[in-house]
C-alpha cells in the first residue's frame, strides 16, 4: 500500500530532539536524548519529500524502507510504521539511538545536498519506542515460520547474535543463543552506557526475541562450557552462528600502564554498566572513581567513558587523542555532547608514559603531533613534534584505542580459518572454511557499528536456511 | 540452576561447597577456576574448583571469608542456588610427567593444590605436599591430602599450633638443598609465593605459581587482571592463572590487588550492619 500520495512536504527547518540541560545531565546515568513526541515526530516526517526515487535507503546498511515508514508517521499509522522498521530491523529503538546516521541513511537523503536531511534515526527512534511502549500482546511481532524440526546455536547475544536468532526463528528453525556473560545483549549492554541506551529497551527487544521462542543460555563460554564441535555433536545443533564480538580490549605498551588507576575502556565501561557500580555499595562491584581523569581515544568508545566518568563524579577529564577532532572517528552528536558536558578536548597528543606514585597514576606525559600527509586510509597521519612533551595531572587513565579478537573460542576451533590478526574468515553471506559454521559481526569485520552487525546476523541467518535445506537434499 | 548441594564449614572463616553445574563439571581439569555470581546486585569473583564430579554433575569449591561476597556466599545453604556459575576458566594446570615435585598449598591455596597434587599424583609424580596456615584452626584438607598417596604431606603453621612451627619456605628449602624436587608448584597469598619462588631460584627449580589478580568477567575481556610476567603484560584469566615464578612480577600483583581495598571495606562492613542476626 503506498502511503500518501498527496503529501505536500513542509519546508520547516529540521526539528530540533529535546534534550536534558548539559549541567543536569552530566551528573547522572539517565538518557541524555529525550526523543521526539507525536507532534514532533509529525512535523519532521512532514518534512520528507517522499521521493519517487528515494535515494535514502541505499544508505542505510540493511535498506530499510525508510520512505514508507515516515510515510506512516505523516499518515499516523504507527503500527505499520513500526512493521516495515521490523522487515529490516529487529531492534530499531537501539538503531535510532546509536546508528551513525550522519554517515549512513542521513547523509543519503536528497535534502542532505541542501544541508539539512529529514532526521530519519530520530523517527525511527519515535517508532520503536511507540512499539515498545505497548504492552508486549499488542507489540509488533514478527511471524514465526513453521517448526523446520531443525536447530541452530547462536554464539553471543550482541547484535548479530540477536539480528540472526530473530531471522532464524521467522524462518521456523529452533534457536539457543550461547552468551558468556550473565547478562544479554553484548556491546548493548556492557559497553554503551545507559544515559545512551537505557538498559530497559534492550531488555524488552531481548524479551521480544524470548516470545518469538529463542532461547538463551547465558553463562555459557563456548571454548571452554562447552566447544563449537559439541555444539553440534553432543547439543544436537545442525549449524552454528558465532557473533561473539571483539571484545579483546587493547593496551598501548607505554611505561606505567599497570599502574593502579589504569583501565582498558571495556573494564571501566563493564564495571559501570553491566555490574551497575555508579550503584555500589547497593551493587556490588566497585569502580575506581578519579577525580582528574584522562581518556586516550576519539572514537566512541572514549566519548562513552569520558562521559561515564564525568557522572562519576571527576571533576576534570580529558580527552587525549593523537589526531584532530576531524578525525575522531566518533560520532559528532555525541562529540558535542561531550564538549557540552564539560570533557576538555586535547587534540594532537600521543601519550608516552604514565607516571605513579606508590603503584597509583599521578600523571600523563604525552608529546604534541602534526598532522602530516595524508595515509592509506585518507586521513591526514600524525607526526611527532620534537621536544614537545607535557604532563596532564591526573589520577585515572582510561585507554579506548580499540579492540581485537578474543582467541578462546577459536583456539578450541582448530578448523575455523582465521585472519592474520584473529579475526574469522567468512564471505559476505558469513559461510566460513567448517561446514555448518558461520559468523558475522564485529568477529569478522574488527570493530564496526550495532547496524552493520545486525545486517551480517540477518544475512547469516539466510544463508544458514539455506545450507540447511541443501544439506537436507 | 546453580543449586547448592553440598556445605561443610572447614574453619571458622573457610567453607567448602558443592553446586550443581553439569555442564561445567564435564569439562574441568586441575587448576582451573570458576566466576560466580551469589545474586543479581552481586560481584562476579572467581574461585578454584577443588573437586568435581562429570557423573553427578556437581563441583565444589572451597572459599575464606574475606568481603562481602564471600560473607553472602557463607550465607547460602543446602538447597539454596547462585544467581551464575560459569567456567571452567583458564589454562588448566600442567600435571604431567613432572617427576619429583612438591606442591605448596598456602592457607585457602591448599584448596587449590589439592586437585593439582591429585592429578600429579594419578599422572605418576612424586609428590610433596607442604601445607602451611597461620595456626591450626586454618588449616584445610588435610585428610584429603593423606589419602592422595603423596611422598610426604608436611604440615606448618606460624604459630606451631599444628605441625611444624614454620613457614612453607623453610620445608621447601630443604627439599631444594636434599636436591629432592625437579619442579615447584605454589599458591596462596602473593606473599607467600614470591617467597616460594624466591627460594627455589637459587636452585633454578622451575617453579608454577597460580595467581590471583583481581578479575571481572574471566574471559579476557576486561584486561582488569593484567599482570607482568618476564616484562611483558599477560592476562591472568586466559593467560593462567598459571605463570613461572621466577619471571612474575609480585609487587605489582600485590599493589593491583588493593586497588578497591577502600571500597571492600566500606561493602562489607555496610553488609554486616544490615545482616547482623545472622553472624
Ligand atoms: C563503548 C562502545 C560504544 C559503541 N557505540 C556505538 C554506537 O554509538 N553506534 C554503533 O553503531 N556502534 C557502536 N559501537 C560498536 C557496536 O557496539 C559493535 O560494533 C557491535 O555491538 C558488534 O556486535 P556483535 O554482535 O558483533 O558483537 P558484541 O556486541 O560484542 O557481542 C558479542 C557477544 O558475544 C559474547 N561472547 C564473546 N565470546 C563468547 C564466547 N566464547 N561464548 C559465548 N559468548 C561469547 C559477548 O559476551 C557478547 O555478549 C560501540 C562499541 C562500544 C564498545
Ligand atoms: C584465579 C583465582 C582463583 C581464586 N581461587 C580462590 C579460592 O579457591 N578460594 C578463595 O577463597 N579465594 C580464591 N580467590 C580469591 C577470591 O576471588 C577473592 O577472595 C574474592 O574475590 C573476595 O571477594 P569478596 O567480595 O568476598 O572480598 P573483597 O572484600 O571484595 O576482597 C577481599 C580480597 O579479595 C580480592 N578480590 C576482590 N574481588 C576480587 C575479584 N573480583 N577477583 C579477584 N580477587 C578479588 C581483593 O584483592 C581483596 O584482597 C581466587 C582468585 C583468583 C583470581
Ligand atoms: S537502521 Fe540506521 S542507517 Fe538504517 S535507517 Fe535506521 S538509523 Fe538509518
Ligand atoms: S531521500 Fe529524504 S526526502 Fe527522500 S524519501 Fe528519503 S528521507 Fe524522504
Ligand atoms: S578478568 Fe577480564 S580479562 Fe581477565
Amino acid at each position: 500500500m503506498p502511503p500518501v500520495e498527496r503529501h505536500k512536504p513542509s519546508r520547516a527547518p529540521r526539528t530540533p530532539m529535546p534534550e536534558r540541560e548539559a549541567a543536569e545531565r552530566a551528573r547522572d546515568f539517565d538518557e541524555v536524548a529525550l526523543g521526539y513526541d507525536e507532534e514532533q515526530a509529525r512535523a519532521e516526517a512532514e518534512r520528507c519529500l517522499q521521493c519517487k526515487n528515494p535515494t535514502c535507503i541505499a544508505g542505510c546498511p540493511v535498506n530499510i524502507d525508510i520512505k514508507s515508514f515516515i510515510g506512516h508517521i505523516i499518515d499516523g499509522d504507527y503500527a505499520d510504521g513500526v512493521a516495515v522498521l521490523k522487515e529490516r530491523n529487529a531492534l530499531p529503538a537501539v538503531c535510532g539511538r546509536v546508528c551513525p546516521q550522519e554517515e549512513q541513511c542521513e547523509v543519503a537523503c536528497v535534502l542532505a545536498r541542501k544541508g539539512e536531511p529529514v532526521a530519519i534515526g530520530r523517527l525511527e527512534r519515535f517508532l520503536g519506542d511507540h512499539d515498545l511502549a505497548c504492552e508486549i500482546e499488542h507489540r509488533c511481532r514478527p511471524t514465526v515460520g513453521a517448526d523446520t524440526g531443525r536447530s541452530v546455536a547462536v554464539v553471543g547475544s550482541g547484535p548479530a547474535g540477536l539480528a540472526c536468532a530473530g531471522e532464524l526463528r521467522r524462518l521456523g528453525h529452533a534457536v539457543t543463543v550461547y552468551e558468556s556473560l550473565h547478562a544479554l545483549g553484548g556491546v548493548l549492554t556492557y559497553g554503551i552506557p545507559e544515559f545512551r541506551l537505557p538498559k530497559a529497551i534492550v531488555r524488552s527487544e531481548i524479551e521480544m526475541l524470548a516470545e518469538m521462542g529463542v532461547r538463551f543460555e547465558t553463562d555459557a563460554v563456548i571454548g571452554a562450557t562447552y566447544t563449537v564441535d559439541e555444539l553440534m555433536d553432543d547439543l544436537g545443533h545442525d549449524a552454528v552462528f558465532v557473533a561473539n564480538g571483539a571484545g579483546l580490549p587493547v593496551f598501548m605498551g607505554i611505561p606505567g600502564e599497570n599502574l593502579n588507576g589504569v583501565y582498558s575502556a571495556n573494564e571501566f565501561l563493564t564495571r559501570v554498566n553491566l555490574m551497575r557500580a555508579y550503584e555500589f555499595p547497593s551493587a556490588d562491584t566497585p569502580v575506581w572513581r578519579g577525580r582528574k581523569v584522562a581518556v586516550v581515544g576519539g572514537g566512541n568508545v572514549a566519548m562513552d567513558s569520558a562521559r561515564t566518568a564525568l557522572r562519576l563524579g571527576a571533576q576534570e577529564v580529558f580527552l587525549v587523542y593523537r589526531r584532530s577532532e576531524d578525525e575522531m572517528p566518533a560520532r559528532r552528536e555525541e562529540v558535542h555532547h561531550a564538549r557540552d558536558e564539560g570533557v576538555q578536548f586535547k587534540m594532537l597528543c600521543s601519550p608516552q608514559e604514565i607516571l605513579g606514585r606508590d603503584g597509583w597514576v599521578t600523571g600523563l606525559v604525552a608529546t604534541r603531533m602534526e598532522l602530516g600527509e595524508p595515509d592509506e586510509s585518507g586521513r591526514r597521519s600524525p607526526v611527532c613534534v620534537m621536544g614537545s612533551e607535557f604532563t596532564i595531572d591526573c589520577d585515572t587513565v582510561i585507554m579506548a584505542i580499540g579492540t581485537r579478537a578474543n582467541p578462546l573460542l577459536s583456539a578450541s576451533t582448530p578448523d575455523l580459518e582465521l585472519s592474520r590478526r584473529g579475526y574469522i574468515v567468512a564471505d559476505e553471506n558469513g559461510t566460513t572454511s567448517k561446514p555448518g559454521v558461520f559468523a558475522g559481526g564485529d568477529i569478522v569485520t574488527g570493530s564496526a557499528t550495532v547496524i552493520l552487525a545486525m545486517g551480517a546476523g540477518k544475512k547469516a541467518a539466510r544463508a544458514i536456511d539455506r545450507w540447511l535445506d541443501e544439506r537436507a537434499r | 540452576m546453580f543449586e547448592i548441594v553440598h556445605k561443610r564449614r572447614l574453619s571458622d572463616a573457610v567453607f567448602e561447597m558443592g553446586v550443581t553445574a553439569p555442564a561445567v563439571a564435564r569439562k574441568v581439569r586441575a587448576g582451573q577456576f570458576l566466576m560466580l555470581r551469589v545474586d543479581e546486585a552481586g560481584e562476579r569473583i572467581p574461585l578454584t574448583f577443588s573437586d568435581w564430579s562429570a557423573e553427578e554433575g556437581w563441583v565444589r569449591f572451597v572459599f575464606m571469608r574475606v568481603g562481602k561476597t564471600t560473607h553472602k556466599l557463607s550465607h547460602l545453604e543446602v538447597g539454596d542456588a547462585l544467581a551464575d556459575l560459569v567456567g571452567p576458566l583458564g589454562v588448566p594446570t600442567h600435571t604431567e610427567s613432572l617427576g619429583r615435585v612438591a606442591v605448596v598449598g598456602g592457607g585457602v591455596g591448599a584448596a587449590v593444590a589439592y586437585p593439582v597434587a591429585r592429578a600429579m599424583a594419578e599422572s605418576g609424580a612424586d609428590v610433596t605436599v607442604i601445607l602451611g596456615a597461620r595456626t591450626k584452626d586454618l588449616l584445610v584438607l588435610e585428610d584429603e591430602f593423606r589419602a592422595l598417596g603423596l611422598r610426604e604431606l608436611i604440615v606448618t603453621t606460624d604459630d606451631g599450633s599444628a605441625g611444624r612451627k614454620d613457614l612453607v619456605t623453610a620445608p621447601l628449602k630443604e627439599l631444594c638443598d636434599a636436591a629432592a624436587i625437579d619442579h615447584a608448584f605454589a599458591v596462596g597469598p602473593a606473599i607467600m609465593m614470591k617467597f616460594c619462588a624466591e627460594t627455589t631460584r637459587p636452585y633454578s627449580i622451575p617453579t608454577t605459581v597460580s595467581l590471583n589478580p583481581i578479575m571481572v568477567d574471566g574471559t579476557g575481556m576486561c584486561g582488569a587482571c593484567r599482570v607482568s610476567v618476564g616484562g611483558e603484560t599477560r592476562f591472568g584469566c586466559v593467560d593462567g592463572p598459571d605463570f613461572d615464578g621466577h619471571a612474575v612480577d609480585f609487587e605489582e600483583l600485590m599493589s593491583r590487588q588493593r586497588v578497591y581495598t577502600d571500597d571492600e571495606r566500606l561493602a562489607d562492613a555496610e553488609y554486616t550492619r544490615e545482616c547482623s542476626c545472622r553472624p
